[in-house]
């Protein structure tokens, strides 16, 4: 029998160590798994590598990780907005370390680990300084840039609907970075509004399949 | 009417070079103005890079959907026919060519059209690239919205860009408040300026040596198709 159910959020992150590397799912507030991330917050992990598209606003969330001082290197392509107070602050600090890296290719090395590849050349950053020091091979008469996989320890990830093997469904944009975060991690902690009987997800719907999840957990009050 | 364009009119510039059919992203900010100013007539798909096809304008007041946002992280709506998918896919579609204009917004634009719009060399702030170089690189067309000078008079079309670059000689077509330019294999060319500026003011505006189409044509004030 397969449960991937948890019945708590201390239950959903245990075991994440010291030193994880963390792919935390949503792009600005949506898709956020925020109550995940609270959770790790709580039961205390740090010396974290955070993978995240922004790097948290006001005080929740990859924020608050910052403002706890949890996160030892930050991986990202906008950590920069209106309420990105804690990242600035760690940041100017040099508490806080930065690997900016551009969206699509913040997306697609996920993904590179997630599919078993070592990695891949993209024209994405050619001749700008965010491929300095990086492999460069001309493609077809354009420079591209090589890029290492970037796999996860465990991701957080939030959908809309699971069931007990940990089949997907999302809402709306909140779907972002989750499935491909979800295929990239070890350990793939998902939580999500509500769950639904085995075979009530639309099969030709899922959008990402149970293979790729190791716990969901039911938040909020849907 | 003469003198420097409203960013409006530029958008609704911009907007009259794109055609009906197109996949279209538009970059954040004022780029965002162009869907405001396409007629009607057209029908376009707007893509966002967090994975909307088929987005719609902003909802009515209290209709917001936090999780349906834009790149520019505001509230959007889905118009029928649009879809979700996720990033990975999204960005397929900007790097792979899929997506056949964008308007992005500019610091710099050089001669040989490469693009400087994520970064000065302000290292008060911390970086921030988000999806600028995939689309820059990946977008059949890249369209650029950008005043002719920055606010102190300084020129952004170069020889050559001084801040970081974006990605390389990827821009096609740049939109000022004086002037419509095309990157040609020889530099910058002039297809169209604002009436009542002459050619040596507009090159005493730009850095970079201009050179003019044999029928340079008046920029109108952009309107709403």
């Amino acid at each position: 029998m397969i449960d991937k159910r948890v019945g708590s959020l201390a239950d959903a992150v245990a075991g994440i160590e010291d030193g994880a590397t963390v792919l935390v799912g949503g792009f600005g507030a949506s898709g956020v798994p925020v109550e995940l991330v609270h959770a790790l917050l709580d039961q205390g992990t740090t010396d974290l590598t955070v993978v995240t598209n922004n790097a948290g606003s006001g005080e929740t969330d990859v924020a608050a990780l910052l403002r706890e001082r949890r996160v030892r290197k930050i991986v990202c392509s906008y950590p920069r907005s209106a309420g990105s107070v804690w990242f600035e602050e760690r940041w100017r600090a040099g508490e806080v370390e930065l690997e900016l890296v551009p969206q699509g290719t913040l997306s697609e090395r996920m993904r590179a680990a997630a599919a078993g590849l070592g990695g891949f050349f993209t024209p994405t950053g050619a001749d700008t300084r965010l491929a300095e020091g990086k492999e460069v091979r001309v493609i077809d008469g354009r420079r591209h840039v090589f890029e290492e996989p970037l796999p996860g320890d465990v991701a957080l990830v939030r959908a809309a609907r699971a069931d007990r093997w940990g089949n997907l469904v999302y809402r709306t944009a909140a779907r972002n970075f989750g499935p491909t975060m979800a295929a990239a991690a070890a350990l793939t902690v998902v939580q999500v509004d509500e769950f639904v009987e085995l075979g009530e997800l639309d099969p030709e719907a899922i959008v990402t399949p149970g293979i790729f999840v190791d716990r969901v957990v039911r938040v909020g009050t849907a | 009417m003469s003198g420097p364009l409203a960013v409006r009119d530029v958008a609704g510039r911009i907007a009259r070079d794109i055609p009906d059919g197109a996949y279209v992203n538009l970059g954040i900010g004022l780029p965002t103005l162009v869907a405001d100013c396409v007629g009607e007539d057209k029908e376009v798909v707007y893509h966002s890079e967090n994975g909307i096809l088929g987005m719609g304008p902003a909802p009515a007041p209290g209709e917001e959907d936090p999780e349906l946002i834009n790149a520019g992280k505001q509230p959007v709506t889905l118009l029928p026919g649009g879809a979700f998918f996720h990033h990975t896919d999204a960005f397929l579609m900007m790097r792979g060519g899929h997506v056949d204009v964008t308007v992005l917004g500019a610091f710099q634009v050089s001669e040989t059209g490469d693009l400087a719009n994520w970064a000065t060399d302000d290292a008060t702030h911390p970086p921030a690239v988000g999806g600028a170089m995939d689309l820059a690189v990946g977008a059949k067309r890249v369209l650029v919205l950008t005043t002719h000078t920055t606010r102190s008079g300084e020129p952004k079309l170069l020889p050559r860009c001084t801040y970081p670059l974006t990605a390389a000689g990827v821009v096609d077509r740049v939109y000022t408040d004086l002037a419509v330019l095309d990157v040609t294999d020889s530099g910058f060319l002039v297809r169209e300026m604002v009436a009542g500026l002459t050619r040596e003011d507009l090159q005493g505006r730009t850095a970079a040596q201009l050179a003019f189409a044999d029928d340079v044509a008046v920029l109108e004030p952009g309107q709403r198709e």
